[in-house]
């Protein structure tokens, strides 16, 4: 079956529309609308979104392909991003790296087998101030040691 | 110490909400302005201020407003710099999630001054929390009249728009942002014509970044000579927000007067070096800024006197490093960054960051041979001013400055590995 929008989706998504002076504007406000509902954006949902919007299936490609927080291949329940920028490097980002790593016996960009975790490292986060970090999801783990790791990996179930 | 101004809502409980906001003396400058000053009348206190740009290029921002024509036959846009990617930099999330309001208000305020109906924020996409708060407080403000249509009775409509980016540094530069609000892939527009006569939608735009837009009320409300006169004696522009980082003991956001000693920073504010070590280096202004030695560091944490220095006070991120940070592996770090994060537009910032990395990445795992110190300056060399932005002039200002301060440290690392 083809994808298509829920409801309250289709709702949201007309309120996004009003928000804008010109329509294509709402394609990144779309796109996270569509990995919420979808969770992947399958080639059916670049379709579907291009003909949504009436912009080009070739510019949602380009698109999606050119910002790194869509996803178009399936993630693990906790999208683990580690930040390895200078100042979580400064306090040890690598070390903890290592440690994940050796842990969940995966390599960055790899996800587990259980589909549990898939591993990432990502440029600075904005919380420089409290690196290293983790970002799980939405949420953020700052000051992290490799014991605060370990806790870390053991409670997310 | 000083009174905090732009972080004086900091840690105070509820400080997100229209009420806190308010009790702290909240929405009087957007009254004071609406009400009782014309449009020129801001603009000039703004210039008066010496207020500048807090996103990087230090751009005077009343300066900036002027260029806007008056008339316009197409809309005119304000689009609000929240993509904070610059590594080190972490004080304007403090202001959208402990100060929403602020913005609010600084939009508001730049919006009638300028005469601009529409703004739009674009929100970095990690900073969840920030744009909860942001929609929050735009809520708030659409609910009490102070935003939407005829507000406050005097005529004047205003909306305001959080947008989401999706994860590129490159973004943060004004006309690559300017692209990714549009619904494109961000890449730089090649510059005249500059954003204040075709910006967004082809409309002239104001782009500030959103420290810049949240010191708006503080200057309206006290004037424009009181901000100036909070810098330090001599130099002026107010105070701004210094993120801290690395190897010191009390990392954080200071809100400190533009032109304060480097060494007061680190030392005083930030409570010295860990483990009372010594200083190696030191970045003063987000990772595009050249590292300081640390006979450097009485510099004045301003525009002029670190570019006189050959570095920039870029977005006022200060990253510490002391005598046991291996310089190769954070030059490393940095030059990746770049690598990754060109948009890949231009031929000499594409491939030469590329190579940069590839060299210093060879060079760590020791692999490296003295000359490829040189190649490292020569490829710097050959992307200066050859580029569509000033992304590649970022990658090459860590790669010269690190190689030939630190060069001994560079032999000696190519030496024992
Ligand atoms: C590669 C690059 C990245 C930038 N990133 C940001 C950023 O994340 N936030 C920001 O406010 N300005 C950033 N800037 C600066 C903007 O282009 C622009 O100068 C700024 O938003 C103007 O606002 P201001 O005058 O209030 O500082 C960046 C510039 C470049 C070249
Ligand atoms: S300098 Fe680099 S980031 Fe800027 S437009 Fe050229 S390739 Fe893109
Ligand atoms: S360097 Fe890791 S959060 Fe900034």
């Amino acid at each position: 079956m083809a994808v298509e929008f829920s409801e309250k989706t289709k709702e949201k998504f007309k309120v996004v529309l009003g928000k804008y002076p010109e329509k294509d504007a709402a394609l990144l406000p779309a796109l996270w609308l569509a990995q919420k509902e979808f969770s992947v954006i399958t080639p059916e949902v670049e379709e579907y979104v291009s003909k949504l919007l009436g912009v080009p299936l070739v510019r949602v490609r380009e698109v999606l392909t050119f910002y790194t927080m869509y996803t178009a291949k399936s993630l693990g329940k906790y999208h683990l991003q580690l930040c390895t920028n200078i100042a979580c490097t400064l306090l040890g980002a690598e070390d903890i790296l290592g440690r994940i790593k050796n842990k969940l016996q995966i390599d960055v960009g790899e996800t587990t087998p259980d589909k549990k975790f898939t591993l990432s490292t990502v440029e600075c986060l904005g919380y420089c101030g409290t690196a290293p970090v983790i970002q799980v999801n939405d949420d953020f783990y700052e000051n992290l040691t490799p014991k605060k790791v370990d806790e870390l990996l053991g409670k997310l179930k | 110490m000083a009174e905090p101004i732009l972080s004086r809502n900091f840690g105070k409980k509820d400080s997100h909400t229209l009420q806190v906001y308010v009790e702290g003396g909240g929405y009087e400058a957007m009254k004071k302005a609406l009400k009782e000053m014309k449009p020129e009348q801001i603009i000039q206190e703004v210039d008066k201020s010496g207020l500048k740009g807090r996103g990087g290029a230090g751009f005077p921002v009343g300066k900036k407003w002027s260029f806007i024509p008056k008339e316009s036959p197409k809309p005119k846009y304000l689009v609000i710099n929240a993509d904070e990617g610059e590594p080190g930099t972490f004080k304007d999330r403090q202001i959208m999630e402990q100060d929403p309001h602020a913005v609010v208000e600084g939009a508001i305020i730049t919006c009638f001054a300028v005469g601009i109906h529409w703004a739009g924020i674009y929100v970095r996409g990690e900073y969840v929390k920030s744009i909860e708060r942001l929609e929050g407080a735009i809520e708030e403000a659409y609910a009490k009249g102070y935003l939407g249509k005829n507000i406050l009775e005097t005529g004047f409509d205003l909306d305001i728009v959080v947008h989401r980016g999706a994860g590129a540094y490159i973004c943060g530069e004004e006309t690559a942002l300017l692209e990714s609000f549009e619904g494109k892939k961000g890449q730089p527009r090649k510059k005249p014509p500059f954003p204040a006569i075709v910006g967004l939608f082809q409309g002239p735009t104001v782009i500030n970044n959103i420290e810049s837009t949240a010191s708006i009320p503080h200057i309206i409300k006290n004037g424009g000579e009181w901000w100036n006169n909070l810098g330090a004696p001599g130099i002026g522009g107010g105070v701004r927000l210094f993120s801290v980082s690395g190897h010191v003991k009390k990392p954080g956001v200071y809100e400190l007067p533009m032109g304060i000693p480097l060494r007061e920073i680190i030392y005083t504010h930030a409570g010295g070096i860990r483990g009372d070590k010594k200083l190696k280096a030191v970045i003063p202004g987000g990772s595009s800024a050249p590292v300081l030695k640390p006979e450097e560091i009485d510099v004045p944490m301003e525009f002029v006197s670190l570019a006189k220095i050959g570095s920039m006070a870029g977005s006022g991120a200060v990253i510490v490093m002391d005598e046991d940070t291996n310089l190769v592996q954070v030059l490393r770090v940095l030059l990746n960054f770049y690598a990754h994060e060109s948009c890949g537009k231009c031929t000499p910032c594409r491939e030469g960051t590329g190579w940069m990395a590839k060299i210093i990445e060879r060079i760590e795992k020791g692999e490296g041979q003295s000359e490829d110190l040189d190649t490292i300056v020569s490829i710097a060399n050959g992307i200066r001013t050859r580029t569509l932005c000033p992304l590649g002039d970022a990658a090459i200002g860590p790669a010269i400055s690190f190689v030939t301060k630190f060069r001994q440290e560079f032999e000696d690392y190519i030496k024992r590995h």
